[in-house]
């Protein structure tokens, strides 16, 4: 083998590593000890280190082990340096705790998977609530601070500050590495799937998919919700939040013309969905009620099946859907929620019941810059017949828009009413 | 690792309380104090005088300025702490929660700084 050959396929090796075992070292490293981002800079240095010695001296028989026995010395020589410029016993004692049972442990055969524990770290109810999906994405997935800021319309700079802070508050105010038991698992499971549903939601804005970044993030947040329900199989939440997304990636194709322009649901070509991905979003949600506890997301999910089964068969199930979205309201009321529906409520009762349904600017003042809102109450006026109050919506939701596509829509929609 | 519980409660209500509500409130961080100290975690605590009887000093360019107050004038104070010992945040969070400030106040859990760290 020469030189060449050797490189690419060391690089070759390191890159599958990293990309199937990344979180999974960074959690073995930090669950030990208790220091995230010296766990993210060991490894990264391991990976360094194996790009410039497999290609000499081939690719190790296990690799995982070999970085883990690198990253693990970097870990050590990092304790050491700060133990030298901050002396004294009680300082030693410290580094020697932390670095001896980091790492004066054998490297098991088997790297136990400590993936779960480290989420649970990230979405911690110490940890501010948005800055959890990114953590999520950073520690376990290893996307930069600049790839995950532009997700999140975030400055990188501002991004890596927040990340820094997070996981130094992980490691000073001592956060624990585990799983929690059973009594307090429903509460911190939520937060962890709201994170990983974040991170889906960020990517998803760009449904257009001309973002790379963005889109490489519905991805990696699918990663995270199979990894979530391959690792707490028996957790209805967690088998509807992946059926939920993956219900929103089956259709996603189908949301663009073939010249980029935005199609809405009832108009979508439904042969363009994945019906694999329907199928499995199936199967999940069915798993999910056999386990008796309904919760936010599989109904969410639910809605989503709702709504591909009335497209498919032209049988409105509009009382069925207005039934969700009440059970919905009751355990997770949001405007969002109450907008979707008061559109339901159009399709059973007319226009007019559902503008009663409609939340108030009045009452929610987030509603005055929601773009859905504006849209939605426009298209109830509509069918009203009051033309100049839904132009007058469609106005605003119009400018609250940032897709050009949804944009375009929008416009369609409001010069359709030109004649009224 | 130690963890300073610090219980923040209005203090202006305490005085307004009858004796036998007082003997209540002050019976329930009695009971609240030998549960710590049951559990082995209690490093430490104390009940303060209100800020009515604070003097805050600060120095600048060596020159001392000592005023009547407290440093943070705000409707909850600082009325005591305790000082626990306990493996992480969550077992923290977890006597916080039992403390009966975070009843009628809140308790604000903070880390002791490790050296190490």
């Amino acid at each position: 083998m020469n030189f060449r050959e050797g490189d690419e396929q060391a690089r070759g090796t390191a890159e599958a590593v990293a990309r199937r075992s990344y979180g999974k070292l960074v959690a073995f490293l930090a669950a030990r000890s208790g220091d995230v981002a010296a766990a993210e800079d060991a490894l990264s240095e391991a990976f360094a280190s194996a790009l410039a010695d497999w290609p000499l001296k081939g690719s190790p028989s296990n690799p995982e082990a070999w970085l883990l026995t690198v990253a693990r010395r970097k870990m050590i020589d990092s304790y050491r340096g700060q133990r030298r410029e901050i002396t004294g016993e009680e300082l030693q004692d410290m580094a020697e705790g932390l670095g001896a049972a980091a790492i004066a442990e054998e490297i098991p055969d088997q790297i136990p998977d400590q993936r779960l524990a480290l989420m649970f770290v990230c979405s911690h109810p110490a940890i501010d609530a948005s800055i959890r999906a990114p953590l999520i994405l950073q520690v376990i997935l290893g996307l930069d601070a600049k790839a995950i800021a532009s997700a999140f319309l975030m400055s990188p700079a501002a991004m890596g500050k927040r990340l820094v802070r997070a996981k130094e508050k992980i490691r000073q105010a001592g956060i624990p590495f585990r799983v929690p038991e059973h009594g307090e698992l429903p509460g911190r499971l939520d937060a962890v799937l709201d994170a990983v549903y974040a991170a889906f939601a960020e990517g998803w804005t760009d449904p257009g998919g001309t973002d790379a970044a963005r889109r490489d993030l519905t991805e990696e947040a699918l990663f995270l919700a199979y990894l979530v329900t391959e690792l707490l199989p028996e957790e209805p939440e967690a088998l509807g939040l992946l059926a939920l997304m993956l219900h929103a990636q089956a259709r996603r194709l189908a949301r663009r013309r073939a010249d980029g322009e935005y199609v809405p649901l009832a108009e979508q070509d439904a042969s363009l969905w994945d019906s694999h991905m329907i199928a499995e979003a199936e199967a999940l949600l069915r798993r999910a009620s056999a386990l008796g506890s309904l919760g936010r997301y599989q109904l969410e999910a639910a809605l989503q099946s709702a709504h591909v089964d009335r497209c498919r068969t032209a049988r409105a199930n509009w009382a069925e859907v207005v039934r969700l979205y009440d059970a919905l309201f009751e355990i997770a009321g949001s405007p969002v929620v109450a907008i979707n529906r008061a559109l339901a409520i159009a399709e059973l009762h007319g226009a007019k019941a559902a503008l009663q349904a409609m939340p108030e600017v009045a009452t929610d003042a987030r509603l005055a810059e929601y773009q859905p809102y504006w849209a939605a109450r426009a298209e109830l006026l509509a069918r009203m017949n009051d033309y100049d109050e839904a132009r007058r919506a469609y106005e605003i939701a119009i400018g609250l828009e940032r897709d050009p596509a949804v944009r375009r829509f929008l416009q369609q929609r409001q010069s359709a009413l030109q004649g009224f | 690792m130690q963890y300073l519980l610090m219980a923040y409660v209005n203090e202006g209500a305490w005085p307004k309380m009858t004796k036998a509500e007082q003997e209540q409130g002050a019976a329930a961080y009695m009971a609240y104090g030998e549960a710590l100290k049951k559990a082995g975690v209690l490093a430490g605590s104390n009940r303060l005088q209100p800020t009515s009887t604070a003097t805050t000093v600060r120095s600048t360019n060596g020159k001392s300025q000592v005023l009547d107050g407290p440093y943070v004038d705000s409707k909850e104070q600082l009325g005591g702490y305790f000082l626990i010992d306990v493996p992480d945040l969550d077992a923290a969070i977890s006597w916080a929660a039992r403390c009966p400030a975070s009843g009628h106040g809140a308790v604000e859990v903070r880390p002791v700084w490790s050296m190490a760290a």
